[in-house]
């Protein structure tokens, strides 16, 4: 049977300085309680809303990368419900019909992973609601308002995944498309969000809410495409319902809601007037190279492998700790060898896996010293290892760690001919096997490394240790 | 030294310049009047007891010489429904009755930069759902020349206070004739401007699209000066437009040059003695030289219920946020879950309110909103793209401002319906976005009679001008007797 799946995705714009609709922060993280308010955005009696333009610029990007027809007109409109963290219990988004376009965009298309394609439906600019904290231990809810108002752009894609693991891809995609285009940064937490909409076969559509992650989007859908697909061989009814993705037992569940589908009667918002669009003032936008460029660019401009290009521009930061890292010093293979399959490493295998470059103390000059040190010799790649472990965790610079560790290379032979003697000492069957069997030259090699915390010349050692052996070149 | 509470603006202004009384001399003698009439009228629902204070500080000012705004001393009533910093803004209703704005509309601050003083705030139907003021939750305004009759509304206190002489002038707020019914009743002045012309910033809102503040006095020329204070383009608030459009002079050949239309329809539903009134006064107004004569508005039958469609559909969202949880009355939360305090607060709205958002909600509900809403957004831009016509052949377009005299307190409360129709003539302007004047024509029985001098977007001048000399001519001198 089919499996269809469609994203709800929410992303704020955090890169611009205020709220959609007033002058409150865009940035609520940092401040206290309900300090980031103003009439506007908790919605008093007589205040109006004013339309933040460059929220406008950002979301019209967006829409731009992503392919969308814009249209001639745009308007907002009021989603009316309640809740206790919507201060005018409506919010202010836009809304449409199939035939009309009056929202950011519509009918866009995005390419991931090989070639795969998702269509937009739909591109919307809309205000993000307050949040409930629950006291615990009390009956009692509280609201802060400080995010209330704070502009989202929710992106709707067609139902075109029967894949999680293709959603997953996807949203790393988008991630990393917002992130070039500088609208949203992606690792704040709650920056962006994602529903997705699931049905099989001939069933109803089921709406997942509440994922926290993008990891756990991929999880809750297998889980429900499990569940779904286990009622349909049992002959159950699929349910056309909400269902919320509960983090610790890996399961989706009933939410608690109404039966009936809610009317969100929406109509125009009268205190905002239409937007003419004008098609020079959007062209005039100017769009950042997006992740697909660049990745050319990196193939191209640096001979680098479509694999290593791919993870480097998946991650924008990444790509740009090698850009700068480049500029540096021109090393651009090794450099991004370094990036990918180093530094990469110790941001997977944290433990929340969302350790960010910033938290991790390491910049361009790192990575460019690393580099540069095991080409010209003066560490092994071992040895870079341990050092690239501590500069996450310290900042400190690689030549620095040098010096205080003595980790650079032992190249003085009259050093190393002293340890061989005292590993042949130790070793001396396995001397007397190494002068038949060459394969045992390396077991003595190792004897050596460990000796010398792996800072032993390899080349010089193993040429050493075939001289007091008297086996030949 | 005339008797002060009576003088207008222009009167207010001469004497404090020419050292004949003070500010606070006058402020206090309009103080001394609420305190012995208001009792019969309600106009107040809260008294600014700042004004004596703010009137001082204006003698100070005067007296050491420094400049002084050119409202310096005028006493202005604000409508209850727009908000005045650290004074009580209740909208007459029990959900905002402990409300305090922590700012300004653009409005109150305008008058208060030009030195005007705030004296009090206003009675109106609860949140200005109604046509006579008797919806309030702080008790019915009554007519200032019979207290037995409606003061007419939604701005009811706002006309009786200026009529029986508490305040210099006042503003009002018109959604659908909330300005021009209740000065028609009152037979004071009251104008509703161009849409956008004057900012709503501050105005607590009932109808979004339909709404403007405007000033209600003594006479036109007050009027005039209060709209030139409080319009214009406002950052806070994205539809209000530039006075760039609006033309201030006017010129000798002016007068000869205009046509005045009197829309038939209106006239033909409207109460014998009332359309008797306004005929007499297009007499007036050929004998001072305009050209009238009747012509006729398509669709005018349309009208009220596109318009009672699109304001209660507004209200009903507009009024959603009154929930009880970040401002409102005593209503202890203990015990309740959320959906059950919400329900409990909202049955506090009094009965009006309730009935527009239930209608209001039923239009926007899935299923009916092409068929009412949508419908009522035609018959909107067909009206106004009929009256667009008529300007085009006419200057300006007269009606009675109300099809009917004041009635008894009581009488319509209980039938919606009739109480509607009064709104008839009045909606077209704030359906169509366009300027309109409603100016006393006469009496009947003593109660006050008043013409609607309509023009279009942009034309507030043209109205104020006509207006003033049809005032000028019929030379009404009457005074209600309290």
């Amino acid at each position: 049977m089919t499996i269809k799946i469609g994203l709800e995705i929410h992303c704020q714009l955090t890169e611009i300085q205020s709220k959609l609709f007033c002058s409150c922060f865009s940035n609520y993280r940092t401040k206290d309680i309900n300090e980031n308010i103003c009439p506007v955005c908790v919605g008093l009696p007589g205040s109006l809303p004013l339309l933040n333009r460059n929220a406008l610029n950002h979301a019209i990007m967006i829409s731009k990368a992503l392919n969308c027809e814009m249209p001639e007109m745009m308007m907002f409109s009021r989603k009316n419900y309640f809740y206790p963290d919507l201060p005018k219990n409506f919010q202010i988004t836009q809304y449409d019909t199939d035939e009309t376009n009056t929202c950011i965009g519509k009918r866009g298309t995005v390419y991931y992973g090989d070639d795969k394609k998702v269509r937009i439906l739909r591109i919307q600019l809309e205000e993000d609601p307050g949040r409930i904290v629950y006291e615990e231990g009390t009956k009692q809810a509280l609201i802060d308002y400080n995010r209330s108002g704070v502009a989202l752009v929710e992106i709707v894609t067609a139902p075109d995944f029967d894949d999680p693991k293709d959603v997953r891809l996807f949203l790393n995609k988008i991630t990393s498309i917002l992130a070039h285009l500088n609208v949203c940064r992606t690792d704040l937490e709650g920056s962006i969000r994602c529903d997705a909409n699931i049905s099989i076969g001939e069933g109803k559509k089921v709406e997942i809410k509440n994922v926290s992650s993008f990891k756990d989007v991929e999880k809750a859908l297998t889980y429900e495409i499990a569940r779904q697909q286990t009622m349909n061989v049992h002959d159950i009814e699929i349910k056309a319902e909400t269902r919320h993705w509960d983090e610790k037992r890996k399961i989706t569940k009933q939410s608690r809601s109404k039966e009936e589908v809610e009317d969100y009667r929406y109509f125009p918002e009268p205190d905002i007037p239409k937007i003419l669009v004008d098609k020079k003032y959007i062209s005039s936008l100017k769009i950042p190279e997006l992740p697909d460029d660049r990745k050319l660019r990196f193939i191209s401009q640096f001979g680098l492998s479509e694999h290593v290009s791919q993870v480097l521009i998946d991650n924008k930061e990444l790509g740009d700790l090698f850009e700068s890292a480049v500029k540096i010093y021109y090393s651009p293979v090794s450099i991004s060898n370094w990036i990918v399959s180093d530094i990469l490493a110790f941001l997977d295998f944290d433990a929340s896996g969302k350790k960010t470059l910033e938290e991790m103390k390491i910049n361009a000059n790192h990575i460019v010293e690393v580099a540069r040190l095991v080409d010209e010799n003066v560490i092994n790649r071992t040895v870079a290892k341990s050092i690239l472990s501590r500069i996450i965790k310290t900042g400190e610079l690689p030549s620095k760690i040098i010096n205080e560790k003595q980790v650079s290379l032992i190249t003085d032979e009259k050093l190393l001919s002293k340890t061989i003697c005292s590993v042949f000492d130790k070793e001396k069957n396995a001397v007397e096997d190494a002068k038949k069997n060459p394969t045992v030259i390396n077991y003595l090699l190792g004897k050596v490394m460990r000796e010398t915390s792996g800072r032993a010349d390899a080349k010089i050692t193993l040429r050493l240790i075939r001289k007091n052996l008297g086996v030949g070149r | 030294m005339a008797h002060l509470p009576m003088l207008d603006i222009q009167g207010v202004s001469n004497g404090i310049r020419d050292g004949n009384f003070t500010v606070e001399e006058y402020i206090t003698s309009l103080l001394n009047r609420i305190e012995k009439i208001d009792k019969k009228i309600n106009a107040f629902i809260t008294i600014n007891k700042n004004a004596i204070n703010q009137a001082k500080e204006i003698d100070k000012k005067i007296k050491n010489g420094r400049p002084i705004g050119p409202l310096a001393g005028v006493a202005v009533g604000i409508k209850d429904n727009i908000s005045t910093m650290d004074l009580k803004t209740t909208c007459a209703s029990k959900m905002l009755s402990e409300y305090i704005p922590p700012f300004n509309a653009t409005v109150v601050q305008k008058l208060v930069d030009n030195d005007a003083i705030i004296i009090g705030k206003l009675n109106l139907d609860e949140f200005a759902m109604g046509s006579t003021t008797e919806w309030s939750y702080f008790g019915i305004t009554r007519n200032p020349w019979n207290t037995n009759y409606v003061c007419g509304g939604s701005s009811g206190g706002s006309a009786a206070s200026v009529s029986s002489h508490m305040c210099t002038l006042s503003l009002g707020s018109d959604t659908g004739g909330s300005i021009r019914c209740p000065a028609s009743f009152c037979s004071v002045v009251g104008l509703k401007p161009t849409y956008g012309m004057v900012s709503r910033y501050g105005l607590i809102s009932y109808s979004n699209s339909l709404e403007q503040i405007g000033p209600i006095g003594k006479n036109t020329s007050d009027v005039r000066k209060i709209f030139l204070t409080i319009s214009g383009k406002d950052i806070n608030d994205d539809t209000s437009l530039d006075n760039n459009n609006y033309n201030l002079t006017t010129n000798n050949y002016f007068k000869k040059k205009i046509k005045i239309g009197l829309i038939k329809e209106l006239i033909d539903g409207a109460d014998q003695d009332v359309s008797n009134c306004i005929y007499s006064s297009l007499n007036t107004l050929e004998n001072l030289g305009f050209k009238c004569e009747e012509t006729s508005l398509k669709y005018t039958e349309y009208a009220l219920a596109s318009y009672y469609t699109i304001a209660t559909a507004e209200a009903s969202s507009n009024l959603a946020r009154y929930d009880n949880i970040r401002y409102g009355f005593q209503l202890d939360p203990d015990d309740y879950e959320w959906n059950s305090y919400f329900s409990e607060t909202r049955g506090n709205f009094g009965d009006e309110v309730k009935r527009r958002i239930i209608l209001g909600t039923y239009v926007l509900s899935s299923g009916y909103y092409g068929k009412y809403y949508v419908k009522a957004q035609k018959a909107k831009s067909i009206i106004k793209m009929e009256l667009k016509k008529l300007f085009k052949k006419y200057d300006l377009l007269i009606s009675p401002t109300v099809p009917v005299l004041p009635f008894k307190i009581g009488e319509k409360i209980d039938d919606p319906l009739k109480m509607y129709l009064i709104d008839i003539n009045t909606v077209l302007a704030n359906l169509s976005g366009i300027p309109a004047i409603s100016v006393p024509a006469g009496f009947r029985d003593n109660l006050p009679i008043g013409i609607q001098i309509m023009g279009d977007e942009f034309q507030e001048e043209k109205i104020l001008t006509v207006s003033e000399l049809f005032e000028k001519s019929i030379n009404i001198n009457k005074y209600p007797n309290l």
